[in-house]
């Protein structure tokens, strides 16, 4: 079965103000897709309505063919989400968070994956420190390691590369990579320029002006 | 990677899960239940200076005195139930969860009224001392309280939730749940009263435990409806 994500006529409006319209698109099976656009345009927008999150929208999404709004368990199932904060709590250690994470999910919790998952992205030795002992780029490393430890087919990423050094920037391209060639779909948005063959694009905010 | 994923386990792990970590978090940040605690116990000490020591007179407004204190103290930790999740990422994060959220909102309650509720239930027989309440009325005092924070907790998650999106949501927060706890309130001093002067305090028990069972069947649901009203914001 091939998963899909798709879009018809897509539209939104906040505070009476048009932010897109008119969206076509269908995300499969080893696509990659970025997210452009200036800042306001609405991309974190887009993406909280492609999770599931904002019921107020004009249009349709269906994820495998089936409404999203009657599919949402499956799909939900199916997400993994990392949004603009990482999600990451101060008061607990690495290896807390990530075990919170897989029981949230439904995942049986293990915590070698979740040392190993933590070592790939440089945090061996932090898995026992709270959080808030840790920098920016290393919390959202925390959040990223939920990449290698929940197996889901559909990422949706909204700004990944914040704070995170040149090695991490490679290393989630590289992951990114790897996913959409195993059969995973992502959808990413950035202002950084992403070194990834075969990048999709839906450009926002160039309608109308 | 192309099969579509089915979680392995079921909604009461994560429940288990989000209780523990709430628990966690509660008891590394002492603060947080440490502050209704020392709000109470102040207030409480306050009444027989402001008013009069005298036993007599104080037996008789105790109930009331001690249930509006708790009542406020409970008010007080209410506005930070959702609003760290809702800081740092966290509660986008389980809101997407697979998992029922009224359920994973229950969890949260409970711990909220395991760390806050029932500690000043616990309390407040000290300070019923110190306002002369008559002895036979504390674990009176005592139940009426553990089952009316109960319902407090439930009802003001929904108000905490409905402000959780603005940023000083606490005065709101405070007039959106006070007529709500009016009734929790009339019940709870009652049942002290009812046990202070001796006559029957099962009907006002039998009250605030039917309050709570329609909190607990209600305030789940739209907790969660709230919450995502908030996120949406």
């Amino acid at each position: 079965m091939r998963l899909c994500l798709e879009a018809r006529q897509l539209a939104c409006e906040r505070d009476d103000r048009p932010l897109f319209g008119q969206l076509d698109f269908a995300l499969g099976s080893g696509d990659i897709v970025q997210v452009e656009g200036p800042n306001g345009s609405g991309k974190t927008t887009l993406l909280k309505i492609l999770s599931g999150q904002l019921g107020d929208y004009q249009g349709e999404l269906f994820w495998n063919g089936v409404s999203l709004r009657q599919n949402r368990d499956h799909f939900l199932a199916n997400l993994l989400y990392l949004g603009h904060a990482p999600g990451v709590k101060a008061g607990l250690t690495a290896l807390e968070t990530l075990a919170w994470y897989q029981a949230l999910a439904g995942d049986i919790p293990s915590e070698d994956t979740s040392l190993e998952a933590l070592a790939q992205w440089g945090l061996a030795g932090f898995e026992d420190v709270p959080a808030h002992q840790l920098s920016a780029g290393q919390q959202r490393r925390i959040a990223l390691a939920r990449l290698l430890l929940q197996p889901r087919p559909l990422w949706i990423l909204d700004e990944p590369f914040t704070a995170i050094d040149r090695n991490g920037v490679a290393l989630l391209e590289s992951l990114i990579q790897a996913h959409a060639n195993a059969g995973g779909c992502v959808v990413v948005t950035t202002h950084h320029r992403l070194d990834i063959a075969r990048l999709g694009r839906i450009r926002l905010g160039v309608t109308g002006e | 990677m192309n099969r579509p994923n089915e979680p392995q386990r079921g909604a009461d792990a994560a429940v288990v899960a989000m209780l523990k970590r709430d628990l966690m978090l509660l008891l590394r940040q002492r603060g947080d239940v440490i502050n209704p605690l020392v709000f109470f116990a102040l207030v409480i000490t306050l009444f027989p200076i402001g008013i009069s020591p005298e036993p007599a007179l104080l037996a008789v407004v105790a109930p009331g005195l001690l249930w509006v204190a708790a009542l406020l103290a409970a008010l007080l930790s209410l506005d930070g139930l959702f609003r760290s999740d809702f800081d740092d990422g966290s509660l986008e994060q389980w809101l997407l969860a697979p998992q029922p959220t009224a359920l994973l909102c229950m969890a949260k309650v409970l711990a909220h009224w395991l760390l806050t509720g029932l500690p000043l239930a616990l309390i407040a027989p000290l300070l019923g001392v110190m306002l002369a309440l008559p002895a036979g009325s504390y674990w009176a005092l005592c139940v009426s309280l553990a089952l009316g924070t109960a319902s407090l907790s439930l009802i003001g998650a929904i108000g905490a939730a409905l402000t959780v999106g603005l940023a000083r949501g606490g005065v709101l927060l405070s007039l959106l749940v006070l007529p709500l706890y009016i009734p929790v309130l009339i019940f709870g001093s009652g049942a002290v009263s009812a046990a202070v002067v001796g006559s029957g305090l099962a009907a006002h028990l039998a009250i605030l435990g039917a309050l709570l069972a329609v909190a607990l069947m209600l305030a789940p649901w739209a907790i969660a409806a709230a919450l995502r009203i908030s996120i949406n914001g």
